[in-house]
């Protein structure tokens, strides 16, 4: 095994750490910062995010960036993919970034045209 | 490794084999081959849950009116806290594994042991937690009525700010109308669980005699809350109730859409399963790691594969809390 060559810079390398270790617990309290921000959000709900942006509340849209980009920092900082070569790193991550927002517009795009058929036609909701 | 392996003099040339283009053993490429392939199934998962909530746009369950409930801490309503805890506790799994990878790296048995370890407590909490969970979402806590079109009706009381109230107290204890089935007698392949505590008539009874009741329709206006009839409305509605809802199961549930509670049962089981399978895999591991099979093979590659395995399934957390908790 012994590699050591751990990459230990995150937020492209404005953030430098001495260590492995102190790069998991850097990244540990990045996490829990976003994730403490993600529950304030989702108890107060604010008026001022309640407004649709894009055809979704601002709100929606804060909480899935956020996601991705705690997605984002497990998979290069816990699961290593920062180690590991680019051609690897893609051949895992671009397939999953192609096929899921495709599958995840062509099955919202049905849900609301079948809520529109609900809404604007005769039939009674849930059966 | 070179004193075993006779090289062909295809070594260091591209297409024969002699170099490795991805850098990683065959096994880690593997555990990541297999974790995008979960994740393609869990997506498709969470993908259908928004087709279905789509949907039902304007009748969806809202999950902080539906997930409030905190251990020791019953008929006080707090929104998010027990699933942040949840979330909380994974991440901090996800830690302590990186922690023992790391460890790993530099062969030393002890602490990796160690983190491990602590990784399985991690994991432990978390099926615990969500096994509690599981439970008060079956059990429910208002109970509700289901109309003959299917939608179901909720009660608040207006002199209490809109509080939801529970069936038992208002419902009157009427004479059941109803047998339970049982396959020995009436259709032999039929039969039921256990019926409601209460009866159809006795909820629209006990409705009537209690002034300040209100029903509570599935309907959300434009603010994003739950549309409360008016009291004549909320009478004529009770017309069309046939069915008494206690808490959940695959059939109906007291939260609303029927569809919410197979969906919860369905991510959440699939997501707890895994956290599961991930404990079994990390106690197998820790068990090879104290008996010290790697430390003799001098590679602790397999903790490295058997974490990859469970910071995906921090991952899938990740996703599930903000699409089942927070959007």
């Amino acid at each position: 095994m012994a590699h050591d060559s751990h990459k230990l810079a995150i937020f492209r390398g404005t953030l430098k750490f001495k260590s492995n270790q102190q790069k998991i617990f850097g990244v540990l309290i990045f996490l829990s910062f976003i994730t403490v921000i993600e529950v304030v959000l989702g108890i107060l709900k604010p008026e001022s995010l309640l407004k649709v942006v894009a055809g979704m509340k601002l709100l929606n849209w804060i909480f899935i960036i956020l996601t991705l980009v705690k997605a984002y920092y497990i998979a290069w900082d816990f699961m290593h993919l920062r180690d590991e070569k680019t051609s690897f790193k893609m051949s895992l991550v671009l397939p999953l970034l192609i096929l899921i927002p495709y599958l995840a517009f062509i099955l919202l795009h049905e849900g609301s045209y079948i809520f529109d058929v609900y809404h604007t036609g005769y039939i009674k909701w849930d059966f | 490794m070179e004193a075993t392996v006779t090289h062909a003099d295809t070594e260091g040339t591209v297409w024969g084999g002699g170099n490795k283009p991805l850098n990683a053993t065959y096994g880690k490429m593997m555990i990541w081959f297999f974790i995008v392939s979960d994740a393609l199934t869990f997506s498709g998962f969470l993908v259908a849950y928004g087709f279905s909530r789509f949907k039902f746009m304007d009748t969806w369950p809202i999950a902080d009116e539906v997930f409030t409930h905190v251990p020791f801490m019953h008929g006080n309503p707090q929104p998010m806290i027990y699933v942040a805890f949840m979330t909380f506790v994974l991440i901090i799994s996800s830690v302590t594994m990186v922690l023992a990878v790391d460890a790993g790296h530099k062969l030393k048995q002890n602490r990796v042991a160690w983190y491990m370890f602590a990784t399985i407590i991690g994991g432990l909490v978390f099926v615990g937690s969500q096994a509690w969970e599981w439970g008060t979402f079956i059990k429910g806590e208002y109970g509700a009525i289901e109309t003959k079109g299917g939608s179901i009706l909720q009660f608040v009381n207006v002199s209490e700010a809109n509080k939801q109230v529970a069936l038992g107290d208002f419902a009157l204890h009427t004479e059941t109308e109803r047998v339970q089935d049982k396959a020995n007698e009436g259709i032999w392949f039929e039969s039921e669980g256990a019926l409601p505590t209460y009866t159809v008539s006795g909820v629209v009874e006990g409705f009537k005699e209690h002034e300040n009741l209100r029903v509570r329709t599935q309907l959300l206006d434009e603010h994003g809350h739950k549309t409360i009839l008016s009291r004549e409305e909320s009478l004529k509605k009770l017309e069309n109730a046939t069915y008494v809802v206690e808490g959940a199961n695959l059939h109906r549930n007291e939260y609303g859409s029927k569809l919410f509670a197979d969906f919860f049962f369905f991510i959440t089981g699939f997501h707890g399963f895994h956290v599961f399978s991930g404990v079994v895999l990390n106690i197998i591991i820790f068990t090879n790691v104290i008996v010290g099979t790697y430390e003799k093979r001098k590679s602790y590659e397999m903790v490295e594969k058997v974490g990859l395995y469970w910071h995906f399934v921090d991952l899938v957390w990740v996703f599930v809390f903000t699409f089942f908790y927070l959007v």
